[in-house]
């Protein structure tokens, strides 16, 4: 049962254009959504995650089913779209699907650009904001944590993350080959996407003098640019501020094109042929590919930036493979715990473990008493069993009796962690304190 | 005397065997043994000329031989000079071939010390010729500039990084280089220009007669000052500026070797 509780709505890049993930709008921090979360029938946890690339709700509920609804007709709820296309841009996982797709968010499997480091400090965040508002309970306090350690598993075993920071890396080799020092020369970021961060941090470390923002809700342009000192600006002044940078990265994820050659032709005559570098990390691009035919314009999409770092691209995919493997190995532990958390799984546990404790005093006893006979060994053991079985009557009956006022799950949370039965190992521990500790973004 | 010469000219190429060597290699010590034998050939070069002007009893500016040899002399000292301003990564690398094939021109032209042609004799000779001559050399280090600028850009514009991606300095840095070298080189054609036409005026009687030397040096004058000007306007820069300087370079070749061999005239004597 408590195996289909588990679900994820949401939205990402991949299933909903940017027109539409930006209606869904949901900035500032999560207790808004956290408050209406809680409040649909069925809810017993609940986690929140928005960033530039997806919105998702995290789940666990009574009655899946009529809480899918709910959640989604709540994630929809000021887009003005219809049920009918907020079926169509949003996913809906549940269960083991669902596990394993927050894992591969996690870990940057899903990202945009595939092992970009931000997503893991954005779903902490989430984490914490559920966490202090109480939202989450047991299974997704659990949940989440694997996820994270999932994460670190697959960064520390792949070299998946190292392709993106190698990007960004690559980004600002190529703007030194071109620019020589990058003292003083400014950077333009198209759409405030999580990668287009990443590179504008990049950037600004080796001594970017200014940073702009463009993008197309102003909310978010201004969210970004103060992150870095920058000026934020709305899309339609792209070009205007084009003629005055010398790197523009763009991510908006829109569909069409954002910039196209004639409209940069002219410019380079204003900006007297200083050079300039455009990086398009956006999937579709937003670049005209034929820029990169003008004089001085030199322009690298995600790809090219890809086959400066590795020309290996078979090594690259072998690195995703190994880390879908880990994916599905930690899918399965967790499936594991999952169906344990039943009643009559946990109530078995218990037996096994007393049964084990018993077994092992008897032997033990009966190992320093040489000189007992047959029968006073058989008492022996029928009082340990006897011991045993009166001890664990009452818990079992408390655990059995569904109509108590205690949410079964907790109740069942309880009596695990108090026989021990899913004992933390000391590094699940430690990562639960890091997150507790900051959790933070970066 | 010519023993200097030849001494030179053997630093001169292994010089440029070892900035190649390190070219491939990455080495960072090859770089450092190739600078010095090039600046040890640089002076056993100057003490080449002194030596050479006490022998003569002039400025020994005036045989092909001459000119070619103070041409490689002008670009050796004005690559060292500039390497203690920017590090050029791998400027050498360009710049080395480019002396030591002026040496080999000046070998195998004749050596002979010749007796001064008497239109010759003037003041005027060490100042214009090693003026003009010295213009050459940096005109030289900016077609090196530029060739390297071509490269580099050609492997950032087409994404495809072979040699020259990594071993060759920023387009920035070239494009500097470039502008540096144009600046100065053409201040010193302009003041050779001057210089001879002052001394035509001595000699010949007038300043400027429409010699194919004059006419080619002028061409070559405003090659140059396009490029300059237009920079400064219309911001020729970069890539442009780049093909300008390697175009300006086949002028000023022309002017040295194909006006004498082609188009004759009355200067036709010397380099």
């Amino acid at each position: 049962m408590p195996d289909k509780s588990i679900l994820i709505i949401g939205v990402n890049h991949k299933t909903a254009p940017v027109e539409v993930r930006e209606k869904l709008a949901f900035s500032g921090d999560c207790s808004g959504p956290l408050t209406e979360l809680g409040n649909i029938p069925g809810c017993r946890e609940c986690c929140f995650l928005s960033t530039c690339n997806r919105v998702e709700i995290i789940m666990v509920a009574g009655q899946p089913e009529q809480a899918a609804v709910a959640a989604r007709a709540f994630l929809f709820g000021s887009s003005g779209l219809t049920d009918e296309e907020a079926r169509r841009y949003s996913y809906l996982y549940q269960g083991r699907d669902a596990v394993a797709h927050l894992y591969r968010v996690a870990a940057s499997l899903d990202s945009m650009v595939v092992g970009e480091p931000q997503i893991l400090g954005q779903l902490k965040q989430a984490y914490r904001e559920a966490l202090e508002r109480k939202a989450t309970g047991v299974i997704l306090n659990r949940l989440l944590h694997k996820a994270f350690s999932v994460a670190k598993r697959v960064r520390t075993e792949t070299n998946i993350g190292g392709s993106a920071v190698s990007i960004s890396y690559a980004a600002v080799q190529l703007a030194k080959k071109i620019f020589g020092s990058l003292k003083g020369k400014s950077v333009l970021l198209v759409g405030a996407g999580e990668m287009a961060e990443l590179a504008a941090e990049h950037l600004v470390n080796q001594g970017i003098g200014r940073v702009i923002v463009a993008n197309r809700t102003l909310e978010r342009a201004v969210r970004l640019a103060r992150k870095f000192n920058g000026a934020a600006v709305g899309l339609a002044e792209l070009v205007d501020r084009l003629a005055e940078v010398d790197i523009l990265i763009s991510s908006t994820g829109a569909t069409e094109l954002v910039l196209k050659k004639d409209q940069v032709r002219p410019l380079m005559r204003q900006r007297k042929n200083r050079p300039l570098f455009l990086i398009d990390i956006a999937v579709p691009r937003d670049l005209d590919p034929e820029l990169n035919d003008l004089d001085n314009v030199y322009l690298y999409d995600i790809d090219d930036l890809k086959s400066v770092v590795d020309v290996n691209k078979s090594e690259r995919e072998k690195e995703a493979l190994r880390a879908d493997g880990i994916v599905a190995e930690e899918v399965g532990k967790f499936g594991q715990w999952l169906d344990g958390m039943a009643l009559g799984p946990t109530i078995a546990a218990i037996r096994q473990k007393a049964a084990t404790i018993r077994d092992a005093e008897v032997a033990k006893t009966l190992s320093q008493l040489k000189s007992c006979s047959e029968s006073e060994q058989r008492a022996i053991e029928m009082l340990a069993g006897a011991i045993v079985n009166k001890l664990l009557h009452e818990p079992t009956v408390f655990l059995k009796n569904s109509d108590s006022q205690y949410n079964p799950e907790i109740k069942l949370a309880f009596a695990r962690q108090l026989f021990g039965i899913d004992r933390e190992s000391p590094e699940q521990a430690a990562l639960r304190e890091n997150v507790d500790m900051r959790g933070g973004s970066e | 005397m010519t023993l200097f010469f030849q001494l030179s000219l053997i630093l001169y190429l292994l010089a440029t065997l070892v900035y190649l060597a390190h070219f491939f290699s990455l080495g960072k010590q090859a770089r450092t043994v190739a600078r010095s034998f090039l600046f040890v050939a640089g002076l056993l070069h100057t003490v080449y000329f002194i030596a050479r002007y006490l022998a003569a009893g002039y400025t020994p500016l005036t045989s092909n031989h001459e000119a070619v040899s103070f041409f490689a002399w002008s670009m050796t000292w004005a690559f060292l000079s500039f390497w203690w301003r920017y590090r050029m990564k791998n400027f050498g690398v360009f710049v080395s071939p480019l002396i030591s094939l002026l040496m080999l021109v000046a070998a195998f032209s004749s050596q002979e010390i010749a007796t001064l042609p008497p239109a010759l004799n003037s003041k005027w000779l060490p100042v214009h010729a090693s003026i003009a001559i010295m213009a050459n050399g940096f005109m030289a280090l900016a077609f090196c500039g530029g060739l390297m600028y071509l490269l580099q850009e050609r492997e950032i514009k087409r994404k495809k990084f072979g040699m020259f991606y990594e071993r060759l300095p920023s387009l920035e840095a070239l494009d500097n280089l470039n502008h540096h070298c144009l600046t100065i080189g053409f201040l010193l054609l302009t003041l050779g220009i001057i210089t001879g036409s002052f001394w035509a005026k001595q000699a010949w009687g007038a300043y400027w007669q429409w010699d194919p030397k004059e006419t080619w040096s002028l061409i070559t004058w405003f090659i140059y000052a396009a490029i300059l000007h237009q920079r400064l306007t219309a911001g020729w820069r970069r890539r442009r500026a780049a093909i300008m300087a390697i175009l300006g370079f086949a002028a000023v070749l022309f002017t040295l070797w194909g006006v004498n061999f082609l188009l004759g005239g009355i200067h036709s004597y010397a380099g």
